[in-house]
């Protein structure tokens, strides 16, 4: 990663981009990592292990107050910040990157009416707006909390996009092109969209914090996927209860979150500073 | 102006600014560009200097540095500048700070941008007026009043009130002066003050600085890349090229003969009202030179018509000319203008074919005999 | 300057219905049916008392009507009644609204009280120890959500010191000291994202002015380094940040909700919960709308803002 950005990762950005891959590998491979004990297995029913278990051999982050494995939790909760962060980055950037970057091409009526039901959307603070769209969609698996959060970042994807895409439009090689006759539908795909992707990637960075964030609070706010299911968001609104008896089940998931966002940041700021340099270069 | 100058004809007393060996340098990932690579010199008070080069010869930084305006952890000067008996260069930064607007001021090349747009013209003209002194606010007001009146500023109580862009260029800039003159300073710096305005308003504004100047008993730095502002408006007159001064004289004696072949080439590429309209200007062939890894040798000879081998290798030194000259009159040069040696070497390069030479002796061929403006001679 | 304030007006008058219509067309979409809220399930089997509480509601009539309805109603300060307490929507809001507000201003001021310094300390000492600390910090405080910080608050002031209350609410009429007491937990969980975006704009935004032809012209003046921080940077990066300050109340808003949540405030936020809950849909609507009214005049009076604090655009208009 280092050697593709072009200039030198400092030691804690390596740490946290590291913290990144190893978030992802554990979200996908989470069933095959041995001795990672069932997130939903609640030990002490069974009469193996207590509740609110401090850290032990056994339990290496300890056990909630269902007596589940911390860690396991925490590592399938991954998938939800994951499935969820991803699928916003990919429906937001494939969708919202397509229509912000055509709009800003073309202009006109289509760029008028997309453009006023992006605004329309955005007046709404995201958490609230989701708030109510999972709300009414009644189910709450994690296909369809991915989809609502993917839905609604294709707005500020939209936005962005047709703001960069509306700077390129004026660049001199998109004159060219279009002195010479070029056909639009060319320019889009060859000259538009490709330009966008840069400034797409590095939103696309700072919007997954942001959608891990806001999926975090819609968990911890109890509208977020179904328990038992487990993701960071939920696990500390299950332990705010036990707060008195046992601070760890609500430490740990915290730090998950709090550093996962944080190396997200400190990554995309690494990578916009290289790219600041790269494009002063040129 | 010379250090034979300082011991002879001038009064201690009277000297105001002293500059001995200055360089600045600034460090950045390509290597250190030197700036001003030791610059010397004096102004008494009350007098004028003007320093001339073309973007690049260091004649910003030298004022900057002087005023210790280069901010930044990558600059490093050294040498001295001694302003009223005490060596600026080493003193504290909040010492520096009653120093400026209160003794040194500067009016600064582009009033557009050196005045604040979000503050009102009042404010800009009276803050330093009372952190200095101290004044009041009506009294402020009231100086601030005179000051525009002054500089020429008609209905000066609206104009307090204005904005800067509700002003014209010429106005920011008489704005800029009264700024600067604000607390009576011993010693202006003028750092391209009419570049960036209309040819119509620069004579005004040079008017008015040299008006100023006269009645305040001020001195006054004119850094500026055009001979022609200069002639007739200052004392003395230093060129400058890549960081160095190449030629040093009273402004009369400069125009009555001048010796750097930089110095003519500047001339040569001014337009000139005793030449038809339609005569082409000569450009100075060849770029400014890289200040990372200045030539070796006189930095100029790249560009010299007059060049010869010696010139590549020794840097020549300032020094003042024969027994006919006028012995405040020094250049740095081997081969200087209108000297036998001079006028040998270039009929040499011309013969041998050497572009800068030949790009000087095609359009008039008389570049020997040309009448260069005297120091009084209004140019454009 | 009259016309762009028209233009302005036209603009907000039109985004609002949009918005209103939206959260309509959303809240009435929601599933369960809202006879769910209004009787209970085995009261149903009376189809007549169904049909008669349906029609009372206008439950039968097709979503444009009832939307038309509820707007009229709206305009005239009607947001209708709540289904499950049966007092009206309006009286709900301005019973809570000022908790709400309390919380965002105080989170508001100081966050921007500690950003502009912070930020201009950052911008001016750029690269040094201090530019580190602060940009740092900054940076580890965007990633820490609201209820993490909130809970952790609560863990240390509360449980493990005991010198603020974990929950609950004192009314200003209580007076001002139990009422900051309350306040002081949540703002501060909602301040610490707050602080990282003001003090990151603050300082980028003053290390482009410190570069401009004015900061020298006023160094050359002799004034000194503070009086040229905040007499003559702060204020071309105060549009920056009160813009920020504007977009941001988008997420203070959202925060808000769950913050309220977590210390139990009888706020906006956490009533718009309870009323998702409950299906409350009249309540959800009223609420939902009224967050985003107030997000797009916050906006709409940045843009008013910045023709006050930008003379240049005051001109051109």
């Amino acid at each position: 990663m280092a050697a593709g950005t072009g200039s030198r990762m400092s030691f804690f950005t390596r740490i946290c981009a590291g913290w990144l891959i190893v978030i992802v590998l554990g979200a996908i491979f989470a069933d095959l990592i041995p001795g990672l004990k069932d997130p939903n297995y609640q030990g002490f029913l069974f009469g193996d292990g207590a509740t609110n278990e401090r850290p032990s051999w056994n339990h290496l982050m300890g056990t909630d107050n269902n007596s589940r494995d911390i860690l396991a939790r925490i590592v399938y909760g991954a998938r939800v910040s994951l499935v969820v962060s991803m699928t916003a980055v990919v429906m937001g950037s494939v969708f919202g990157g397509f229509f912000g970057a055509l709009v800003g091409f073309v202009r006109g009526k289509t760029d008028a009416t997309i453009m006023a039901a992006v605004d329309v959307i955005l007046a709404f603070p995201g958490l609230v707006l989701l708030l109510t769209v999972v709300t009414l969609l009644g189910r709450r698996d994690l296909m369809v909390i991915a989809a609502v959060v993917g839905f609604l970042s294709i707005p500020p994807y939209t936005r962005v996009a047709r703001a960069t895409a509306l700077a390129v439009s004026r660049r001199e090689f998109v004159m060219a092109a279009r002195a010479i006759g070029t056909r639009k539908r060319t320019i889009l795909f060859r000259e538009i969209i490709p330009n966008c992707l840069p400034t797409l990637m590095a939103f696309a960075l700072v919007n997954a914090a942001v959608i891990i964030l806001l999926e975090g609070a819609l968990a911890f706010l109890g509208l977020s996927v179904e328990p038992p299911t487990a993701s960071w968001g939920n696990m500390v609104n299950a332990a705010r209860v036990d707060l008195t008896i046992n601070v760890w089940p609500a430490i740990w998931p915290s730090l998950a979150l709090v550093f996962t966002v944080y190396s997200l940041n400190n990554v995309g700021d690494h990578l916009r500073r290289s790219k600041a340099v790269r494009s002063a270069a040129l | 102006m010379t250090d034979s100058m300082q011991t002879d004809s001038v009064d201690p007393g009277r000297t105001l600014l002293a500059v001995d060996d200055l360089r600045t340098t600034f460090s950045i990932p390509a290597g250190d560009v030197k700036a001003v690579r030791g610059v010397s010199f004096s102004l008494d008070r009350g007098r004028t200097l003007g320093i001339v080069g073309e973007s690049g010869s260091g004649k910003t930084v030298l004022a900057r540095s002087i005023m210790r305006l280069n901010i930044g952890s990558n600059v490093t000067t050294t040498g001295t500048a001694t302003f009223a008996g005490r060596d600026v260069l080493s003193l504290s930064m909040s010492e520096m700070q009653e120093q400026w607007g209160m003794e040194m001021a500067m009016v600064f090349q582009d009033p557009v941008t050196s005045l604040n747009p979000l503050v009102r013209v009042g404010r800009q003209v009276t803050e330093h007026l009372r952190s200095h002194l101290g004044v009041s606010r009506a009294e402020a007001h009231k100086t601030a009043v005179s000051l525009l009146n002054e500089v020429r500023i008609p209905e000066p109580e609206a104009r307090l009130k204005a904005f800067p862009h509700e002003l014209s260029g010429g106005m920011r800039q008489r704005i800029c002066i009264a700024i600067a003159l604000a607390c009576e300073p011993t010693l202006l710096f003028a750092d391209e003050p009419t570049t960036a305005l209309d040819v119509t308003v620069q004579h005004q504004i040079l008017n008015l600085l040299g008006r100023e100047q006269r009645d305040r008993d001020m001195a006054m730095v004119l850094v500026t890349h055009d001979l022609g502002v200069v002639a007739g408006r200052t004392d003395d007159t230093l060129v400058m090229y890549a960081g160095k001064v190449v030629e040093q004289s009273p402004t009369t004696s400069l125009f009555a003969s001048m010796r750097h072949p930089y110095s003519e080439a500047l001339l040569r590429s001014l337009p000139r009202t005793s030449h038809a309209s339609h005569t082409r200007l000569a450009a100075i062939t060849g770029r400014p030179p890289d200040l990372i890894d200045p030539p070796s040798g006189c930095a100029f000879s790249p560009r010299c018509p007059y060049v010869q081998d010696r010139c590549r290798d020794e840097v020549p030194p300032l020094t003042t000319g024969g027994s006919g000259d006028d012995p405040d009159h020094a250049f740095a040069c081997f081969t200087p203008v209108g000297s036998p040696e001079g006028a040998e070497a270039f009929a040499r390069n011309v013969s041998d074919g050497l572009p800068q030479a030949v790009a000087v002796d095609l359009p008039t061929g008389d570049q020997m005999s040309a009448p260069l403006p005297t120091g009084n001679e209004r140019i454009v | 300057m009259l016309p762009f304030i028209a233009k302005r007006l036209v603009r907000l008058v039109a985004t609002l219905l949009a918005v209103s219509f939206l959260t309509f067309l959303l809240v009435n979409l929601l599933p369960g049916d809202a006879i769910n809220a209004l009787i209970p399930i085995d009261a149903q089997q009376d189809r007549e008392f169904v049909e008669q509480v349906r029609e009372e509601w206008g439950l039968n009539d097709p979503m444009i009507v009832r939307y038309g309805r509820w707007l009229g109603d709206a305009v005239q300060g009607n947001f209708g009644d709540s289904i499950v307490t049966s007092r009206t929507v309006s009286s709900e809001i301005t019973h809570r609204l000022p908790v709400t507000a309390e919380l965002m201003i105080v989170t508001v001021l100081f966050s921007v009280m500690l950003a502009i310094p912070l930020g201009v300390m950052a911008a001016y000492r750029e690269g040094s120890r201090v530019d580190q600390v602060i940009s740092g910090m900054a940076q580890l405080f965007l990633s820490i959500p609201g209820f993490v910080a909130g809970l952790l608050m609560i863990y240390i002031f509360a449980m493990k010191l005991g010198w603020l209350p974990a929950t609950g609410w004192n009314r200003f009429s209580n007076g001002l000291l139990d009422n900051l007491k309350t306040v002081i937990l949540p703002a501060l969980s909602l301040a610490l994202i707050e602080i990282a975006v003001y003090t990151r704009v603050v300082r980028s935004d003053v290390m482009n002015t410190l570069q401009e032809n004015y900061v020298l012209s006023a160094r050359a003046k002799g004034l000194g380094n503070r009086y040229i921080l905040f007499r003559h940077c702060l204020r071309p990066s105060s549009l920056t940040l009160i813009t920020v300050v504007g977009l941001n109340i988008g997420t203070l808003l959202g925060g808000t909700v769950v913050v309220e949540f977590l210390f139990a405030m009888p706020g906006l936020g956490k009533r718009l919960l309870d009323a998702i809950f409950q299906r409350d849909f009249m309540m959800v609507q009223g609420i939902t709308v009224l967050i985003a009214t107030i997000y797009v005049l916050v906006n709409t009076a940045v843009d008013l803002i910045y023709m006050v604090v930008d003379p240049r655009i005051r001109k051109a208009d």
